[in-house]
């Protein structure tokens, strides 16, 4: 059925290709969050990998930031529509967190944690094998607090809400337990190209 | 937080009510739609409009209606000049025509009576609208929660419902007004404001701002550094 008088403004198709459906392209970088910008103190910053309750691995920012870094470019989709091309973020990897604890993943499922309480469950084979990185800088520079500075969890291939901003750590979890908005009728898993926006999509 | 409503959120086709211009740039639309689901105040929806060619195009949009009973919500929408959905509204949309919604959704960013008070809403230009809803919500269901909103637009022309909000903050003895013009030697909001806010509404339990990301950013950072607790501040920013 279409919507009497709508022509709409059909981008050219090589955009179309890289957009899922019902995504738009945006030159802008829309902030979106649920509160405040946390107010982080580098010198008491830490990231903490937990199984449950129990901490298995933390690191200061000093240490954190001597661990081996990657790189990612690429197309990242949020579940408000807009799409942002050619986004450019380096970061340390899932893999290196995990090599540098010294553990392989005690759980397939996982909650990341914001500095402002906010959470997102990922499953450990989205983050792993390179899919996955806590990212500390954008296009060059380190991530404004906007943006999820000083380090935000990078998940590209899924809606950009879990892309958790302002990590401090992630929670092993026994099953795939629903974070802040996957408790607010947003799916469980988010993947864009299957339009995952909400609960039974 | 309760378990999450496990049904799916399907596209409803809605009828096209009623259209009313509420200042230059911004309608209202309401809109007659069947939802499962009781909507909250501050919630949005999303539409979906599809061309001849089967292309669609989606936005969000958030009501301002308080929750209703009657089947209909409304939508102010501003017209942008370059926008592919809110143009379409402004220049085509008429009474009868049907459009998909799909809602109600979000569940942060929502206000309850029995939340309470006192509420501190703060509004950026059209991001007044959800914080509409709550303000009819509140007079509707719970006129004692005292309620503050700090209204922030360019221009006098610009205020979305300012008749409305004129004549609530008259009659409604526990809701203040107040109304910051940035243009014609006005000032955005700074720390003197909302020490002005927060001294006439007494401390806030809940503050909602909603607005462009600069507007939002800028009272959220004020009202922290007025001591506010990050937990009580809620935000929804609009742009993209």
């Amino acid at each position: 059925m279409s919507t009497r008088g709508f022509t709409g403004r059909k981008p050219p198709e090589a955009t179309r290709e890289r957009l899922p459906p019902g995504q738009y392209l945006t030159d802008d970088f829309p902030v979106l969050q649920i509160g405040p910008n946390p107010r982080i103190d580098l010198a008491a910053w830490s990231f903490t990998l937990r199984e449950g309750s129990r901490p298995l691995k933390s690191w200061t920012w000093d240490e954190f930031n001597a661990l081996p870094r990657t790189r990612w470019g690429g197309d990242i989709h949020c579940v408000t529509k807009w799409s942002k091309f050619d986004t450019a973020w380096e970061g340390v990897s899932f893999d290196a967190l995990l090599a540098d604890a010294g553990i392989e993943a005690p759980t397939d499922f996982l909650l990341a944690e914001g500095y402002d309480d906010y959470t997102t469950n990922v499953p450990v084979t989205d983050l792993a094998g390179g899919k996955g990185m806590v990212a500390t800088h954008y296009d060059g520079k380190p991530i404004p607090t906007d943006h999820g500075g000083p380090a935000r969890l990078l998940v590209p291939h899924l809606y950009f809400w879990k892309s958790a901003k302002w990590v401090k750590g992630l929670r092993f979890t026994k099953r795939d337990e629903g974070g802040f908005w996957e408790m607010r009728g947003y799916h469980m898993y988010g993947d864009p190209w299957r339009e995952q926006r909400f609960i039974g999509d | 937080m309760t378990d999450p409503d496990p049904r799916p959120l399907p596209w409803r086709t809605a009828t096209l009510t009623a259209i009313r211009p509420i200042t230059r740039r911004v309608k209202s639309y309401r809109f007659q739609v069947g939802f499962d689901r009781p909507v909250l105040a501050g919630q949005h929806v999303d539409v979906r409009l599809t061309a001849p060619d089967g292309y669609q195009a989606q936005r969000s949009y958030s009501i301002a209606s308080a929750p209703a009973g009657d089947g209909t919500i409304e939508l102010m929408i501003e017209g942008l000049p370059d926008g592919e959905v809110s143009g379409f509204f402004d220049a085509v949309a008429e009474i009868g025509d049907t459009i998909e919604l799909r809602g109600p959704i979000g569940g942060a960013f929502v206000w309850r009576p029995e939340d309470g008070g006192p509420l501190l809403l703060a509004g950026g230009g059209s991001g007044v609208v959800p914080l509409l809803a709550m303000l009819r919500h509140r007079a509707a269901a719970a006129p004692g929660v005292p309620a503050l909103l700090l209204y922030s637009v360019r221009e006098a022309s610009e205020v979305i419902a300012a008749e409305e909000l004129a004549v609530r903050a008259r009659d409604e003895p526990h809701f203040q007004l107040m109304l910051n013009l940035t243009r014609a030697g006005g000032r955005r909001v700074d720390a003197a404001m909302i020490a002005e806010a927060l001294e006439r509404l007494g401390p806030p339990r809940h503050a909602y701002l909603c607005g462009g990301n600069p507007f939002v950013g800028a009272v959220a950072d004020l009202l922290l550094d007025a001591g506010l607790d990050p937990a009580r501040i809620h935000t929804e920013r609009f742009g993209g």
